[in-house]
């Protein structure tokens, strides 16, 4: 069963629409990334979640209430801003127990709250410290404590990360998707940044022009993207043009090169894009490959563990991985070379 | 590299400081000379003896404390407003704001007189409190530039706009927010505000001599009529009164939250760290 729902929903600033008819279920305990690039209307949807901005048109759910004419204050959510908001004049405790104080909650009870809370995120000996004598990535972990202390019923993160240098980036999402199983509490997880959103996403929502573009779990965003869109702002991807030459069949043409991807393209033009993910590209041929392609080595990148490697095939960009081996010096930029993949890893992009 | 020393700039400064302080200086000795032949602090004596010295400080004091209050109450909530939720209406309120500097105290009192006088809507110069309420009033536009300044720039140093939406989606009201959240965070910025209008408002001349008040300013003049000595001491008085609030408003407005306005002796090391 489904716990937040949002129903066709529409949001229009004047002339200008941000949000066009967004549906999305997500059930209890879910955590749900919404990734895009910045003004896909990302995070105008988590707004009206949150209640900060009221839909034009639709209507959002939580629970089995209607919650769209709700205010903010009466929603019972949680909400972490990308630049932490903390009370500057309330020391961490104060901070984290704010929404108990205002539930008008007994004291002891705040107390033993607060303390639970603190211990979560491990800043138990931080209670006395005052916002601006903590680091950023402290200030992060306190917003959250003071977001579920009052048991929400959904947590709403804003970019909570983006503020933060790259190591906090990664522990800190950890911790966070380690709290958010603990709890069971249902999240949504706004972000521009696609390894945070595959890393410790249940499903992803990918954002464009204010178009849920495609819905599913990391791996499925990841391996079987819908859209180009998706396709292109998820991972690192090929792409190579090919000429169909027997729809039914799956037999295309890249560049001179004949290929078999023993699939129906039906539906499909006479031009198509072939699209492939750097990882399933081997240099020279390897067992289970079944599409081979000859290209010019045009730079190689030695990164340690990993080589990439950028070649010229039929007219083409395209970038793979190989990991290093020791024995194996890599290749001299310059010289032909053959790749190969599986063809059932090659991708087909409807536009 | 050694700089050397900088005596073009140094003689600048020494100039411009001795023009400000041998005048206050001049006073200053002059004051001492009540009693002929010695230095005493009988002009000082004399002004603290004095009934009037005593009742209209303390009126105006009042007069200004109200005017402080009301000020803020009228302030805070338009500037937060103002930022929140009508960003466009700022330059048009920062305006209204400033008038006050261009409008001269004169203008602003007849204005009054003419609107609240008698046979008017609302006859307040009828009553002596009423009168006081005017002059109330008055001194809040006067001191209106200021106090906006102050709590608008307060506002801009935090970010009021999330700080609301962080405090109403932990279940808190509008006012529950303003209360508890933003004036507390433009506190300083209220409390420069105020010593500001304190200072505007204590010795303040025009308006309560037209509306008829005994307040400290025309008790001043006055005194400057009348006496020799006393008023070099009053000078004096009030200088060392506004630089004391110009400490006292340095002070809390530089202060960090939770943090003590004298630094504890014992828990100033591990403060200063954090800072």
């Amino acid at each position: 069963m489904s716990f937040l729902t949002l129903n066709s929903v529409k949001k229009a600033f004047g002339a200008n629409t941000v949000v066009k008819d967004f549906n999305l279920s997500v059930a209890q305990g879910e955590f749900v990334s919404f990734l895009g690039p910045s003004g896909c209307g990302k995070t105008t949807v988590l707004r009206m979640v949150a209640g900060f901005e009221t839909p034009t048109s639709g209507a959002i759910g939580i629970d089995g209430q209607d919650v769209t004419r709700l205010r903010p204050n009466q929603r019972n959510i949680g909400m972490v801003f990308q630049a932490y908001a903390l009370f500057p004049n309330l020391n961490v405790a104060q901070n984290v127990g704010f929404g108990l104080r205002v539930a008008r909650m007994p004291k002891a009870e705040i107390d033993a709250r607060v303390d639970e809370m603190l211990r979560l995120i491990g800043l138990r000996d931080l209670g006395e410290r005052y916002p601006f004598q903590l680091s950023g990535g402290q200030q992060q972990r306190v917003a959250l404590a003071r977001a579920l202390a009052p048991k929400p019923r959904v947590l709403l993160l804003d970019e909570p990360l983006s503020a933060l240098d790259a190591k906090i980036r990664v522990s800190l999402r950890e911790e966070i998707r380690s709290i958010q199983k603990q709890l069971g509490i249902t999240t949504i997880f706004v972000t521009h940044d696609q390894e945070e959103a595959l890393s410790i996403s249940d499903r992803i929502v990918v954002m464009h022009q204010g178009i849920a573009d495609q819905v599913g779990t990391p791996f499925e965003i990841y391996n079987r993207p819908t859209t180009r869109f998706v396709a292109q702002f998820v991972g690192t991807l090929n792409l190579l043009d090919a000429r169909v030459l027997d729809a039914a069949r799956g037999h295309v043409q890249v560049g001179e090169t004949p290929v078999a991807l023993n699939r129906s393209l039906n539906g499909a033009g006479e031009a198509i894009s072939l699209a492939l993910r750097p990882e399933v590209i081997a240099l020279g041929q390897r067992e289970g490959h079944d599409v081979t392609l000859s290209g010019l080595i045009r730079d190689v990148n030695f990164l340690g563990s990993v080589i990439r490697v950028r070649m010229e095939v039929a007219g083409h960009s395209i970038s793979l991985d190989t990991f290093n081996r020791p024995d194996a010096p890599p290749p001299a930029v310059g010289t032909k070379a053959e790749i190969s993949v599986a063809a059932r890893d090659l991708l087909v992009l409807a536009d | 590299m050694k700089r050397r020393f900088p005596i073009f700039s140094t003689l600048i400064v020494l100039l411009a400081a001795a023009y400000f302080l041998i005048p206050l200086f001049a006073a200053f000795e002059f004051s001492l000379h009540m009693k002929r032949g010695y230095l005493s602090f009988a002009a000082y004596r004399s002004v603290f003896h004095s009934d009037e010295f005593i009742s209209t400080l303390t009126f105006s004091a009042v007069a200004s404390f109200a005017a402080i209050l009301l000020g803020a109450i009228l302030v805070v909530p338009t500037a937060y407003w103002v930022r929140l939720r009508l960003p466009k209406l700022r330059p048009v309120v920062e305006f209204l704001s400033l008038l006050p500097l261009i409008i001269p105290p004169v203008v602003l009192v007849f204005g009054h007189l003419r609107l609240f006088g008698t046979g008017s809507f609302l006859p307040l110069t009828m009553s002596e409190m009423g009168t006081n309420i005017l002059l109330v009033m008055g001194y809040v536009i006067l001191s209106l530039p200021y106090m906006f300044r102050a709590v608008d720039n307060g506002m801009a140093a935090i970010d009021i706009a999330t700080l609301t939406e962080a405090a109403e989606s932990l279940g808190a009201s509008r006012w529950r927010t303003i209360v508890d959240i933003i004036f507390p965070n433009v506190r300083s910025a209220i409390v420069s505000g105020a010593f500001l209008t304190f200072s505007i408002s204590l010795g303040e001349f025009v308006l309560a001599s037209l509306l008829n008040r005994p307040a400290f300013g025309p008790y001043m003049v006055q005194l400057g009529q009348d006496r020799a000595y006393e008023p070099a001491a009053l000078a004096i008085m009030s200088f060392a009164l506004t630089w004391l609030l110009m400490a006292a408003m340095q002070a809390f407005a530089n202060r960090k939250p939770g943090q003590r306005l004298l630094p504890r002796i014992r828990s100033s090391a591990s403060t200063s760290k954090a800072q």
